[in-house]
């Protein structure tokens, strides 16, 4: 917390905060990242034979490849989420599941799963992108910004 | 050998966003909205698609490729339509991870009801 909240506090709300703070469970930082690496690791490894497979037998070269790849790994999270498999991984993994692509699919997926039963106008479709909507925002807001000025000192800048 | 490289960076790349979660305390949409930024300004030096072909599907897979994606396909077309090509290029490579989330969002809709 900010200290710039603490400062609206009682002092009895402060100690609060100061025990609190004593008691949180401290999270296991080096086992996480173990957990997160090694899942992480695998699902690139599988995202890597998809893509080797795409390559093989449908003629994809090592540019564009990425794309069926992602759009398999998110066909997969599909199945997952929606069998609640997916939630054990992710519990388990921590980032090594949200970071890759598949943790984008699971936001969208999850969320239009979970929403379905306020009707498919407004539940699924005026939910889908409530989590993943923010990676889609920054993405492409600082793809923006990055390829304007790349543009423009190319053109003008004679880059 | 791909594999293995493919292995070590993706994982990489998690750990990173494990440490943003647990020793920053950030949200999970904070952490992935800087990852998607960061790597679109990796991609503006040209360094991801360096790193693409070096790790494969170890660096296409994580969501920073997203930003990756997305520079590349408005600096392709700002290649052809200069300054304009910025905003009609910019989903043109990187379409099928949000097709495939929305199609693959709808029938999971259809098909599996919500747990819990």
């Amino acid at each position: 917390m900010s200290n710039n909240k603490k400062k609206n506090l009682t002092p009895t709300q402060q100690e609060y905060q100061a025990l609190a703070g004593k008691r949180e469970v401290k999270r296991p930082l080096f086992k996480n990242c173990i957990k997160a690496f090694l899942v992480g690791g695998t699902i690139c490894v599988i995202g890597q034979l998809i893509a080797t497979f795409y390559m093989y037998f449908f003629k994809f070269t090592e540019q564009n490849v990425g794309n069926p790849t992602v759009a398999t790994l998110i066909f997969i999270t599909m199945i997952l989420t929606g069998i609640g498999i997916y939630d054990h991984i992710a519990q388990f993994a921590g980032a090594g599941t949200a970071v890759p692509v598949t943790g984008f699919g699971n936001a969208v997926i999850s969320a239009a799963i979970e929403h379905r039963t306020e009707g498919f106008v407004l539940g699924v479709g005026g939910n889908m992108f409530k989590l993943a909507g923010t990676v889609i925002l920054f993405g492409v807001f600082s793809a923006f910004i990055v390829a304007l000025i790349k543009t423009i000192l190319i053109q003008w800048g004679g880059l | 050998m791909e594999f293995f490289w493919a292995f070590i960076v993706g994982g990489l790349i998690c750990v990173i966003g494990q440490i943003m979660f647990d020793v920053f305390k950030l949200t999970p949409g904070h952490t992935l909205s800087i990852l998607v930024a960061s790597g679109s300004v990796l991609s503006g030096f040209g360094l991801y698609d360096k790193l693409v072909d070096f790790a494969g599907a170890g660096a296409s897979v994580p969501i920073t490729s997203f930003g990756n994606q997305l520079v590349n396909g408005a600096m392709e077309a700002a290649d052809k339509h200069g300054i304009i090509g910025v905003i009609t290029g910019m989903f043109q490579v990187t379409s099928s991870g949000i097709s495939a989330a929305i199609i693959f969002g709808m029938i999971g809709a259809i098909f599996f009801k919500p747990k819990g």
